[in-house]
């Protein structure tokens, strides 16, 4: 190519080739091979090692018809997305709002309220245990109930949102703070002159100029809630109410089971969705810089 | 998920950063080295590398001073979590595993041996056979007839009381289903909780499985059901559930939100009446109380089977298909099938027993004594449900479909043709 336009110099092609081919390479390697090895193993009965036996699309007949934790992880994974989306994400904007006023102490609710996010999710799922455990958990202690907060399959998976969105306001808290600090004060204040409201003023104005922070904070939101993991892992590994698709994948490959190709098939399922935000997220992404 | 003994929140958190960390561990499952004692002065037959599972400090403590003992060879102990152990034994025995490895007995052992991935060993097996009574040889046994395990020690399964509220109450154990019911409605009637119960963490409700299943329908069906030769929809099995479910209403509720340890302090805080757990359950006992724990094998459901069998998972050690050092290693498996090393063990911890019939027992404890009188009274010893059939099946089907079952235990029709099917997809 250098030699037929002339154009590249061999030092401009050892460039190209380095830049280039690393990434290439790099991205290959780690993200599309795995991907694509993981969706062909999908269609196999593999332990690991041993012989590779080819069978076609029965993991996935098996997994939504005779495996009974699928249905209810796809059901909690969408229940945690519409939880953060529709409650911890408003309400860490609320707050965002509030503390931007410069209430006296907002300092302190800020600090307060960012705290959680310093801690990981398998810690907070530590937390979690010691308020709703039933018979040691401050929550009954102190409410006199005597609910199984953890163990009962109706109403456990809740209470572990609350406590994954107890970590996700402050962290989506703290994120439309620097934006909302980054508003010009000369727009709220023309609106204000123009006979705006503070409600009119928040969305008409002030939210819309919040454009780049609210696609953050949608990015953030959902891969919290596909990636959900370490919390029901540390409460009860994931099982009886509080199964996840990223749990069972877990189960299913890495533990004792070794069920390569049945785990790989619920991986997949997990990409699927992950895609299907992914590429809608692009693709207006790309339709705007158009 | 395997019956362990207990850790501390403290170890707990840390031994789930070290899962978390498993990526780091898949590929050469080699966590801390440290050298035993031994060590420094290498005997005539080398070094031997010995991967052990043994990361909760009692464990670890009795195995490093049984290895101290050791003189032929130097030892270098390989210590892993617990549940990482486990998890990875796969990887590890097909990537480079240390010579000997601690494993349990049973269908887990014969699954491993069955790969080729142990070495026989018959020969030590010749010299130390005399000290092992044939449930144990049988549980050391792979499928092609050859030993491949070594057991060290062992607890069995049992329903737990304290000698004193029994005493004050004048309970008596119960020999039979209906005296267990009957006691079972007695102690409700005097405010316990009548059969202590947690299965947060899945595999408790095994143990009650597994005696249930025994008690009624018998070992050899039991093992049969376990190696997937049986149908999860025959009517003995559903007695199995339905006699179970008859007693699910005296098992403390809200079970499924509680840990072992947790159920156990009810015990201890005679709050509860009694409790069926591995001799483990000592561990949440204060000094001062161990003596007023006792316990009495599940009583008779079936006369045809009697109290004939009971759960007593067996920990041991096996030499890996790859050993570097064979001959370090089986001198090393000999040293730990002495009953002198055994003895060490169970005097660390109060919750195990020697596996060796040469065992000196006159420093166990009472319960230990009791134990040990427990299991030679039993004609077949089953290791748990988790160790007697596919890890997968074990982890991936039963403890789902068993906490399904204490959650809803009126639909155990679906229950056991969803059990059936998931059955067939993993045992084919």
């Amino acid at each position: 190519m250098a030699v037929r336009t002339r154009r590249y110099s061999a030092r401009d092609v050892t460039v190209l080739v380095i830049g280039l081919g690393v990434a290439v390479i790099v991205n290959v390697g780690l993200i599309w091979g795995p991907t694509l090895a993981s969706v062909a193993l999908s269609a196999t009965d593999w332990n690991g090692f041993g012989p590779i036996e080819w069978i076609g699309g029965r993991n996935y007949a098996d997994l939504a018809g005779e495996y009974p934790p699928f249905w209810s992880a796809v059901r909690n994974n969408v229940l945690w997305l519409v939880f953060l989306g529709l409650v911890a994400t408003p309400f860490g904007l609320f707050c965002a709002v509030l503390l931007d006023r410069r209430l006296r102490g907002s300092r302190v609710y800020q600090s307060a309220l960012y705290m959680p996010v310093v801690l990981s999710l398998a810690v907070v799922g530590f937390i979690a245990q010691l308020v709703y455990s039933h018979d040691y958990g401050v929550l009954n202690a102190v409410t006199g109930l005597s609910v199984d907060w953890l163990g009962d399959r109706s109403v456990n998976i809740w209470v572990v949102m609350v406590a994954a969105a107890w970590r996700h306001v402050g962290y989506v808290m703290i994120i439309y703070l620097a934006g909302l600090k980054a508003v010009d004060p000369a727009l709220k204040e023309a609106a204000a002159i123009d006979g705006a409201n503070e409600r009119q003023t928040f969305f008409r104005v002030v939210f819309p100029t919040l454009r780049p922070v609210n696609v953050i904070v949608l990015v953030i939101t959902v891969i919290e809630a596909l990636r959900a993991f370490d919390i029901v892992y540390a409460i009860n590994k994931g099982r009886n109410g509080l199964e996840l698709l990223s749990v069972l994948v877990t189960e299913n490959i890495v533990g004792e089971a070794s069920r390569i190709g049945f785990g790989s098939a619920i991986a997949v399922i997990l990409l699927v969705i992950s895609l299907g935000f992914i590429v809608t997220y692009l693709s207006q992404l790309f339709r705007e810089e158009r | 998920m395997d019956q362990r003994p207990p850790i501390s929140r403290r170890n707990l958190i840390l031994g789930t950063a070290a899962a978390f960390g498993v990526p780091a561990v898949l590929a050469a499952c080699g966590g801390s080295e440290q050298p035993s004692p031994g060590a420094a002065a290498t005997g005539g037959l080398g070094t031997v590398t010995l991967g052990s599972n043994a990361s909760d400090e009692v464990p670890k403590k009795s195995l490093a001073t049984v290895v101290g003992n050791f003189t032929q060879a130097g030892v270098r102990i390989n210590t892993v979590d617990h549940n990482t152990f486990q998890e990875n034994i796969n990887r590890y025995l097909r990537g480079t595993p240390d010579d000997v490895f601690t494993w349990f007995a049973g269908y887990r052992m014969q699954f491993f041996a069955e790969q080729g991935l142990a070495t026989d060993i018959s020969d030590v097996w010749q010299e130390i056979g005399g000290d092992y009574t044939q449930a144990f040889k049988d549980a050391s046994t792979g499928t092609d007839g050859k030993q491949y395990f070594i057991p060290f020690t062992y607890y069995p399964w049992a329903v737990f009381y304290r000698k004193s509220v029994w005493e004050e109450k004048g309970y008596e154990p119960p020999r039979t289903l209906d005296e267990l019911t009957a006691l079972a409605k007695r102690m409700r009637g005097d405010d316990l909780v009548p059969i202590a119960f947690a299965d947060k963490d899945g595999w408790p409700a095994m143990g009650t499985f597994d005696i249930i299943n025994m008690r009624t329908n018998g070992y050899d069906f039991h093992i049969s059901l376990m190696a997937g030769k049986e149908s999860w929809t025959d009517p003995r099995v559903k007695q199995v559930f339905d006699t179970w479910r008859g007693l699910l209403e005296y098992h403390q509720p809200a079970s499924l939100g509680r840990t072992w340890q947790e159920a156990a302090q009810s015990l201890a805080q005679k709050k509860s009446g009694m409790y069926l757990l591995g001799m483990f359950v000592a561990q949440q006992f204060p000094e001062e109380d161990l003596d007023d724990l006792d316990f009495f094998t599940f009583p008779e459901i079936n006369p045809a089977h009697g109290t004939d069998s009971i759960d007593a998972p067996i920990d041991g050690y096996m030499v890996s298909a790859k050993a570097k050092n064979v001959d370090g290693a089986k001198a090393l498996v000999k040293h730990l099938a002495q009953a002198s090393s055994q003895n060490v063990a169970t005097e660390l911890d109060p919750g195990t027993l020697a596996a060796s019939s040469k065992a000196d027992t006159s420093g166990y404890s009472a319960l230990q004594k009791r134990g040990a009188e427990l299991v030679s009274q039993a004609s077949h010893i089953a290791q748990f449900l988790d160790r007697d059939t596919r890890p997968d099946f074990a982890s991936t089907v039963m403890i789902p479909s068993l906490q399904s079952f204490i959650d809803k235990p009126g639909e155990v029709d679906s229950l056991l043709a969803s059990i059936e099917q998931q059955k067939a997809n993993i045992f084919r």
